[in-house]
């Protein structure tokens, strides 16, 4: 079984422009442009599926205030409360 | 399978939805790479990370970043050309507990505002500037801005900049940090992700230290411009590190607490007391002079410079005033001290007085022809017109207004001084309207006219004026 990597990244490809700055900032290179043109007429920058850390930088180099989310594991809790408890139950 | 949680998205200093054209309103209107986005995304998260959000006023100025009140939802004013600084004073000083931002270009702040920002600095005016520099004019098409580098080429150089020509690169931050009020200036970059976060780290400072009440702080940001440089985003993000940190050194230029040297603060007196009125007896208070004309009054005065059309309007105003009406007055005058046109609006009311302009007035007083024939077509109906002349033209007419023909000048002339034909008028338009008593008038001459002498011909001529009116047919008034 393939390891859960640490981060994800979920791009807009109506609010992204397609100027490729988060591409290029990816420290584990795990951003590439789409192949195919947005409604907008650009190829928007996409998430290949695997290698985020969930690091964050292509969320700060990215001018567009919403088009990057950024994701990270989070850390195992320590106390779960009933409600959550129950819900993770019934999952 | 792994929880995720979300560690970076739109923050929620952003509108959800932006309202500009119908097709866009989910993306800005910056180009592809431009360093306004990145900018505006690291304000947005400390005014939600500082909670500041319910007290930011954030100055726009005139650039790209015009529109900057389409995507922040916190207070928004936008500026004229270079006066963000300004405005962000005035904000500051009427409401301390706002955290104000002047958000500013490099055209904006380093050509047409320079005088602005300079004066800001130096009055160490807790405000925080954000001071957007990429080199250029970048909204209007690729002009030379002060900031440009030296042999870069713009429209207006097309050969490149020449010192001996168009001068050298401002250096905004190193000119400000000779100056003793701002607390702090610091330089940053958006030319690599390291770079980026420095500028984050800036950009919280700066807001935290004006959280704090410290002064004037500015932080100065390198920013590419893609579409003008003609560069590929990438490529202006590397031209910003290897030819603009160059010329424009990073660094922190200014950090220290400004304490301001005690001086002698001007005593706290209200106008009355400046003006020596509080120990008098309140005649202009007591019922019988407080005018119980409730109509509006909206008068505009018009004549040559020299006619005394400013001052008239003044004396109204402080008459309605001692009459404890809503008053304003409004002067409009050429750059001609003499023989140009003059006017002025004031408005008297009973209740607060919106805007001191008059577009319609109920009252025209026009000291000349030229007077009468541009703004009685501007009186509204049931109005009416005191024209300073024996006869008023034949081919002005004006359907529903009465134009007193009153020859103020000329009764002046009589008395011995054509100067205080602004006088009669004054006799002859309480006369006519009532809207104030002639005694409050008398009241305010006396308190305005120093020279005996002119005062006894002033109130002569008041009482001309007020004469002639009652002289006047019944049916003619």
């Amino acid at each position: 079984m393939a390891i859960e990597p640490r981060g994800r990244v979920q791009i807009d490809p109506n609010e992204c422009k397609g100027c490729g700055l988060c591409i290029d900032a990816c420290p584990p290179r795990c951003l590439v442009f789409e192949a195919e043109l947005s409604p907008y007429g650009v190829h928007p920058a996409r998430y290949v599926g695997s290698g985020c850390t969930g690091c964050g930088i292509c969320f700060y180099v990215c001018p567009e205030p919403g088009a990057i989310t950024v994701y990270r594991v989070s850390p195992p809790p320590k106390v779960i409360s009933a409600t959550e408890a129950g819900r993770a139950a019934t999952l | 399978m792994a929880e995720y949680e979300v560690v970076h998205s739109k923050s929620p200093v952003f509108y959800p939805v932006y309202e500009r054209k119908a097709d866009l309103q989910h993306q800005t209107h910056y180009c592809p790479g431009c360093g306004h986005g990145v900018v505006h995304k690291l304000i947005a998260e400390t005014i939600a990370d500082l909670d500041l959000q319910d007290r930011t006023i954030f100055v726009s100025p005139v650039g790209c970043s015009v529109f900057a009140y389409y995507y922040f939802d916190v207070g928004n004013v936008q500026a004229a050309h270079g006066r963000a600084s300004a405005v962000a004073t005035a904000l500051k000083r009427a409401c301390p507990e706002s955290i104000v931002i002047a958000y500013q270009g490099d055209g904006d702040l380093a050509a047409i505002g320079t005088a602005e920002i300079v004066h800001a600095a130096n009055r160490g005016e807790p405000i925080t500037v954000f001071f957007i520099n990429n080199a250029i004019y970048g909204m209007t098409g690729g002009q030379m801005a002060p900031t440009t580098l030296v042999g870069q080429t713009t429209t207006t150089t097309p050969w490149g900049r020449r010192p001996e020509n168009e001068g050298f690169p401002l250096r905004v931050c190193e000119l400000l940090a000779t100056l003793e009020a701002p607390v702090y200036i610091e330089r940053v970059a958006l030319s690599d992700n390291k770079n980026i976060m420095k500028a984050r780290k800036a950009i919280r400072k700066a807001l935290e230290l004006q959280r704090d009440g410290a002064g004037f702080s500015l932080v100065e940001i390198l920013s590419p411009c893609p579409t003008i440089w003609k560069m590929t985003p990438t490529e202006a993000r590397d031209w910003v590190a290897e030819h603009m940190i160059r010329n424009f050194p990073l660094g922190v230029f200014r950090d220290r607490k400004v304490k301001m040297p005690e001086s002698s603060r001007p005593p706290r007196r209200t106008v009355a007391e400046v003006l020596g009125l509080a120990d008098a007896p309140a005649e202009a208070e007591t019922p019988a002079t407080r005018s119980a004309d409730a109509r509006e009054w909206k008068i505009k005065i018009a004549g040559f410079g020299g006619q005394g059309v400013l001052l008239l309007g003044q004396i109204l105003a402080e008459m309605g005033m001692r009459e404890g009406k809503e008053v304003s007055w409004l002067p409009s005058y050429g750059p001609e001290m003499r023989s140009g046109s003059a006017h002025c609006h004031v408005c008297l009311s009973s209740k607060r007085i919106g805007s001191p302009l008059i577009e319609h007035p109920n009252v025209l007083v026009a000291m000349n022809e030229i007077s009468l024939r541009k703004f009685a077509p501007s009186v509204v109906p049931g109005g009416m017109i005191l024209y300073n002349r024996r006869t008023v033209p034949a081919d002005v007419e004006i359907p529903n207004v009465r134009v007193f023909a009153i020859p103020a000048s000329e009764l002046a002339d009589q008395l011995g001084a054509a100067k205080v034909g602004n006088i009669v008028m004054l006799g002859a338009l309480l006369e006519l309207t009532g809207a104030l008593s002639s005694a409050t008038a008398e009241t305010v001459l006396q308190g305005t006219v120093k020279n005996s002498d002119l005062l006894a011909l002033d109130l002569q001529a008041l009482h001309a004026g007020r004469d002639y009116v009652r002289q006047l047919p019944l049916e003619a008034r």
